[in-house]
């Protein structure tokens, strides 16, 4: 797959633009579930991932054929994922340097202004809920999972998209599992 | 759950990373079964990877690859302008200085409109008028712009009249080349001349070295 990829981007280079759309073919899923789990809604997530093409299309003399085609991808989409969520609440910046369980509390403290009553949670099907205690999850950590879990990337993929030590992102992986476990806890039947 | 060390959690993340020693392990196993707390957190901890692997996987929307491919920017000939510059950087440059050269030049006409003259010896200044007096020999170019030339005397080298005009006496005597620029397109084509008479000095002087 990497050679085909790597035959359509030097297409590309060349000046031939239908030969994009073949990439944007193969990576269309992955970039359009990354955006949708990183914001939750499908419009937004459609609009953003059609703008990670673009940029990658614009930028693609800036791709190293080394390295592969999906990290660089993935590292496009992702940030403006992050980009798009910060824009969306410019009054806080809760998520930003918080050590350990700390930064837990303070962020599931604002989540509680957002958090649904029980009984409206017990409607929710399993996927919506799935979305929703995914959506409660700082950025930080909500990228680290959603790549490891839904995109099921290994770590060092995850932490060359992010562009982190490894160890931060395991850091983060280990701090999102807690924080999903608190916020389950707290309804019961999950 | 206070009572238990930091570690064994920290090991129930390795566990799950799937990146767990040997002594580790065991260590975590050893504990989860005299733990009920702990043994509580593992299972949690466990049912959130599940939980969040459960998600199921969303499908791009129908007509994805169309929409990027229309949003792509179309403007190919702009990039190749751009490109092209970046290759060419000599003639860009050339083009640039042209350009400025050819706007300083349209600004000066229309701000030149004082009355100046090449500074030479026996020439005498009568209000806007230059007079080289009968008799007199003046060596050298004479430019003389927005004003009058009168020669009674003789000139040794050229003469050149921008916005003026030249009263010759009987007895004046002018050795060089007379020019007379009176229009945008006369003063241009005398800008180019001299700029073209120094590129060719410069790369002389080049040549000779």
């Amino acid at each position: 797959m990497d050679a085909l990829v790597n035959k359509r981007i030097k297409q590309v280079l060349k000046g031939d633009k239908d030969a994009f759309a073949e990439i944007v073919d193969l990576y269309q899923s992955k970039l359009f579930q990354v955006c949708y789990r990183m914001l939750g809604n499908r419009h937004e997530a459609e609009d953003i991932a059609q703008e990670a093409f673009v940029r990658a299309y614009i930028n693609i003399h800036t791709f190293d054929q080394k390295r592969k085609f999906s990290t660089w991808l993935y590292r496009i989409a992702t940030n403006l994922c992050i980009d798009r969520i910060r824009k969306k609440k410019p009054d806080y910046h809760l998520d930003a340097e918080v050590a350990g369980t700390e930064g837990l509390n303070m962020y599931s403290q604002i989540a509680a202004s957002e958090e649904l009553p029980e009984e409206e949670l017990m409607k929710l099907e399993l996927q919506d809920r799935i979305q929703y205690e995914i959506s409660r999850l700082p950025d930080k950590y909500r990228s680290a999972i959603v790549l490891k879990y839904m995109e099921e990337l290994s770590l060092q993929e995850i932490s060359e998209i992010l562009e982190l030590p490894l160890g931060t992102v395991k850091t983060r992986i280990h701090r999102g599992r807690e924080a999903l476990r608190k916020q389950l806890s707290k309804q019961p039947n999950f | 759950m206070n009572a238990c060390p930091e570690r064994i959690v920290h090991f129930m993340h390795e566990y799950l990373d799937g990146e767990i020693s040997r002594e580790h392990e065991l260590e975590l196993k050893s504990h989860l079964q005299s733990c009920v707390d702990c043994q509580a957190h593992m299972h949690e901890l466990s049912d959130v990877v599940a939980f969040v692997k459960g998600a199921a996987r969303v499908e791009a929307p129908t007509n994805f690859t169309n929409a990027v491919m229309a949003k792509l920017p179309k403007e190919k000939s702009h990039a190749g302008v751009s490109r092209w510059l970046r290759q060419h950087p000599i003639l860009t440059a050339a083009a640039l200085f042209c350009l400025f050269m050819s706007s300083a030049l349209f600004t000066n006409f229309n701000e030149e409109q004082q009355f100046s003259f090449t500074k030479q010896e026996n020439v005498v200044v009568e209000g806007e008028t230059i007079v080289i007096p009968k008799g007199q020999v003046v060596k050298g170019d004479l430019v003389v712009k927005n004003g009058d030339v009168q020669i009674d005397g003789e000139l040794d080298g050229n003469l050149t009249i921008i916005n003026g005009s030249k009263y010759m006496a009987s007895t004046a005597n002018i050795t060089g080349k007379t020019e007379e620029i009176n229009e945008v397109f006369d003063w241009l084509w005398f800008h180019i001349k001299d700029a073209g008479k120094q590129v060719v000095s410069f790369f002389e002087k080049e040549e000779t070295k």
